[in-house]
């Protein structure tokens, strides 16, 4: 059998590799062909508040850490917000699942889960997503098929394939998005679900959002393979290289990918080009890169500035962009309100949640 | 309304800091996300960025002032629209500098009040001399951090083939700062970054063990090493074993364990009791700076496998250290860091500090109690403890970890197996709650042990 399989490729070579990288990049060369979503201004304009509303979240979030309501791990988001809300408006809600590391803050708010209920997760309250027990690193929401919020890196990545597996399995139509860092994509554990997730035809898409940095090293001081889209290669994974600081590339891309998946043709792996402007968490003093890296990409290929640039060649007016940012300032101080004033858990909860059943 | 901009904390230890540089001056535009100033920890420098617009008012705390307050009024800022001038009349200037810096830990939050001060050993009277110490010897201050350090640089210059491999050990300086160092003195072969891949590289460091070599492995926390607990115990702990004592596995797997600060259930959990259940292994979990370092020194000559534990939240304390090149100590003995003869509470790594401060409240109530620490988990110096129950008749364990299956219940079994006779009361443990660690600031408090536990734990087998 292997024999006549290796036979049959020697015959005809030059075709059947032809057929496969043809395979593994038809979904780059589409992308390629339309880079930008053609969104309609009302589109442009929720995209525009979703980004603006993680940046000012993890703008107040940074704050009330300072002043020592927020505690522990706190990995903000600022920078990477194309990424998320781009990929996740072209999901169908309710039906498609998404799961992610610890830094999902984000992730989250793309769904248009309310502030509040983040924000007092954050400062360890009752009222909190995970009723404070989870804390900034481990979110969920059920409703919304979020199912977070993991602190091991990497680990999301096989749970997305379990939760792909599900999706076919009940064939329900829905995907998984499992979105993990450049750091998480040197984990053994990515391989071997790569290899399933191929191997099964999974509906699942493996989203590496690669900011340049797993704490303090740089990718090229992490991996061999620094173009990580490629890296799905060997297990006849198409990839994708995606810029990941235009709200609009993004989301053309996930139509791509999001329809290969759909039409049951397995996974894909998109590979997302974006920066973290602040620490890896609340308390790196980054050492390991230069202030001006940091400038530059903020001046240059700020996904937020870039949209608003796009916004304003529409013709909406700086006015009504203010505004927009002045209402979402406000839901922010709003969440933080609240998230200061609610009241601990009660203690009682410490022994709830470990098991679903008496016994 | 002017706005008023505070002295930030940068991790949740923070109490002050220094007004290294400000960034801007008073008048200047302020957008979001700007840099207005930089502050310095004894640990790092970092930048303070501003949340709002507008512009700066009138600066309040000059810059290179030191012991800054967290939540000190340091500038204030008119909002849009606002006169800077106007805004903000000031409330009272920066207080007065304290002397004792602030550690605020790279990736390591710690609890607001550590209970080092109040645990010191050598602070109490009643404190047990190391018998290990000769007499006469220099003795010098030092952090438990540096400690770990010193024991790693003396081991590698001591012999090549020792060197360091994990996550952020190298350019970084450590995660936690304790191969702070390491790489300008021993270059990047022997101090090795790796990728977070945990499972491959304890799997590549055990295997350059098998070929002659003499690995330390760091976890960047030992929450990470489930990755890797696979090589661990199936790859290190029973090869020896299996190949009739032909193959060697001379590897240190260390970092630091158990809860820390605020960090949530994934990265709060004591392995002690996990490693120290497997035969081929020695467990090691010291809790003060001299401890840290002769054990340690002592694990990397060790020809066998050996999973050291350390505690985050005991880097930054300091205490006595040998000041000698070889201060090494034996691996398997337990050690009375307070004597007694009233109770004994036997301890292991930050539980220590807990069970000195319990000692000391007794001791105030007329309850002289016996601390012991284990210092290694396995072999577990059994001696040691029946010894010290023989002597005080009552014992009670305290271990900053789950009650079930725990060292607690093992130092429990051993005093029913063994000290049966000597025994005037039950003995009981005194851990945290089985429950994961929650986030929440006060359910994480409840969750956790502290001395007051111990206290109530000592009355009641005293009948007290
Ligand atoms: C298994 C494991 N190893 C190490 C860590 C510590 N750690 C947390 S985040 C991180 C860096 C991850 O970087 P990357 O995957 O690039 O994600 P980013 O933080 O950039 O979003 C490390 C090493 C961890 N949480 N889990
Ligand atoms: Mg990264």
């Amino acid at each position: 059998m292997a024999k006549a399989a290796r036979s049959k490729t020697t015959d005809s070579a030059p075709s059947a590799r032809d057929q496969h990288d043809f395979a593994l990049h038809s979904l780059q060369e589409s992308h390629e062909k339309a880079l930008r979503y053609d969104a309609s201004t009302e589109q442009m304009l929720d995209f525009y508040e979703q980004m603006l509303l993680i940046r000012r979240f993890e703008e107040r979030a940074g704050q009330l850490y300072g002043l020592g309501l927020i505690g522990g791990f706190c990995h903000l988001y600022i920078g990477q917000e194309a990424v998320a809300v781009g990929l996740q408006s072209a999901l169908k809600e309710g039906l498609d699942s998404v799961i992610t590391g610890y830094r999902d803050h984000g992730h989250m708010l793309a769904y248009g889960i309310d502030p509040k209920v983040i924000m007092a997760e954050l400062t360890g309250r009752q009222a909190g997503i995970s009723k404070g027990k989870g804390g900034s690193m481990h979110m969920f929401s059920t409703e919304h098929r979020f199912y977070g919020g993991h602190g091991i890196v990497g680990a999301q990545v096989a749970l997305g394939g379990g939760l792909a597996l599900a999706h076919q399995y009940r064939e329900d139509g829905g995907l998984c998005l499992a979105y993990f860092g450049d750091g998480a994509a040197n984990q053994g554990q990515v391989y071997e679900t790569f290899n399933m997730a191929s191997l099964w035809k999974l509906p699942i898409v493996f989203v590496i959002e690669n900011n340049q940095y797993a704490m303090g090293t740089a990718v090229s001081r992490s991996s061999a393979e620094t173009e990580f889209y490629r890296r799905g290669t060997a297990f006849r994974i198409p990839g994708m290289d995606v810029n990941g600081m235009d709200v609009l590339e993004v989301r053309q891309a996930a139509e791509i990918a999001f329809a290969h998946v759909r039409g049951g043709n397995g996974p894909v792996l998109m590979e997302l080009g974006t920066y973290r402007y602040r620490g890896h968490s609340m308390s790196d003093p980054a050492k390991y890169r230069t202030r001006e890296e940091v400038q530059d990409m903020r001046e240059h290929r700020d996904p937020i500035e870039g949209l608003k640039k796009t916004l304003l060649e529409r013709g909406k007016s700086e006015d009504e962009l203010k505004d927009i940012d002045k209402r979402i300032r406000a839901t922010v101080s709003e969440a933080a309100d609240f998230a200061e004033s609610s009241p601990e858990p009660d203690p009682r909860e410490l022994y709830t949640d470990i098991l679903v059943e008496s016994y | 309304m002017a706005i008023e901009l505070k002295m930030p904390a940068l991790s949740p230890t923070m109490e002050e800091g220094t007004l290294a540089k400000w960034l801007k001056k008073e008048g200047d535009a302020i957008v979001a996300g700007d840099i207005i100033a930089e502050i310095e920890t004894d640990k790092a420098t970092m930048e303070f960025e501003a949340v709002d617009e507008g512009t700066l008012g009138k600066i309040l705390v000059s810059e290179g002032t030191e012991g800054v307050k967290v939540g000190t009024v340091i500038a204030t800022m008119a909002g849009e629209g606002e006169d800077a001038a106007a805004a903000a009349p000031a409330p009272a200037a920066a207080e007065p500098p304290a002397a004792a810096p602030t550690s605020a830990e790279p990736e390591a939050p710690q609890p607001a009040k550590a209970e080092g001060a109040t645990a010191r050993p050598a602070s109490t009277a009643k404190a047990a001399r190391d018998p290990e110490v000769p007499t006469g010897t220099a003795m010098k201050t030092v952090t438990v951090r540096e400690a770990l350090r010193d024991a790693m640089a003396e081991e590698m210059r001591a012999d090549e083939r020792v060197f360091v491999m994990g996550e952020e050990v190298a350019q970084y300086q450590g995660a936690y700062k304790v191969t702070q160092g390491l790489l300008d003195e021993f270059g990047p072969k022997r101090v090795i970054d790796t990728p977070i891949t945990e499972y491959g590289f304890a799997g590549v460091g055990t295997g350059a063990a098998m070929g002659g070599l003499k690995p330390i492995v760091e976890f960047m926390t030992f929450n990470f090493a489930m990755q890797a607990i696979d090589h661990i115990i199936n790859s290190a702990a029973k090869t020896n074993y299996m190949s009739g004592g032909q193959m060697r596995c001379p590897i240190v797997f260390r970092g630091p364990n158990a809860a820390a600060s605020r960090v949530g259930a994934q990265h709060s959990q004591n392995y002690g009791p996990w490693y120290a259940s497997v035969p081929g292994l020695i467990v090691i979990a010291p809790y003060d700076a001299a401890d840290c370092k002769g054990l340690l020194k002592a694990a990397i000559r060790s020809e066998d496998p050996v999973v050291f534990l350390e505690n985050e939240l005991v880097y930054g304390r300091s205490f006595d250290v040998p000041d000698t090149d070889d201060w090494v100590l034996p691996i398997g003995k337990a050690r009375i860091v307070r004597e007694g003869r009233d109770v004994t509470i036997v301890a292991y790594s930050i539980a220590v500090g807990m069970a000195l401060q319990a000692a000391e409240e007794l001791a105030g109530e007329g309850i002289e109690a016996e601390v012991i620490d284990l210092r290694t988990l396995r072999p577990l110096d059994r001696e040691a403890i029946l010894e010290s129950l023989a002597k005080t008749n009552r014992l009670i364990i305290a271990e900053e970890g789950w009650p079930t299956c725990s060292i607690a219940s093992e130092v429990m079994a051993i005093c029913m197996e063994e000290g049966f006779d000597n025994l005037d009361a039950p003995v009981l443990r005194v851990t945290d709650e089985d429950v994961p660690l929650p986030y929440a600031a006060n359910l994480e408090k409840a969750a956790l042990i502290d001395a007051p536990r111990i206290v109530a734990a000592a009355k009641k087998v005293c009948y007290r």
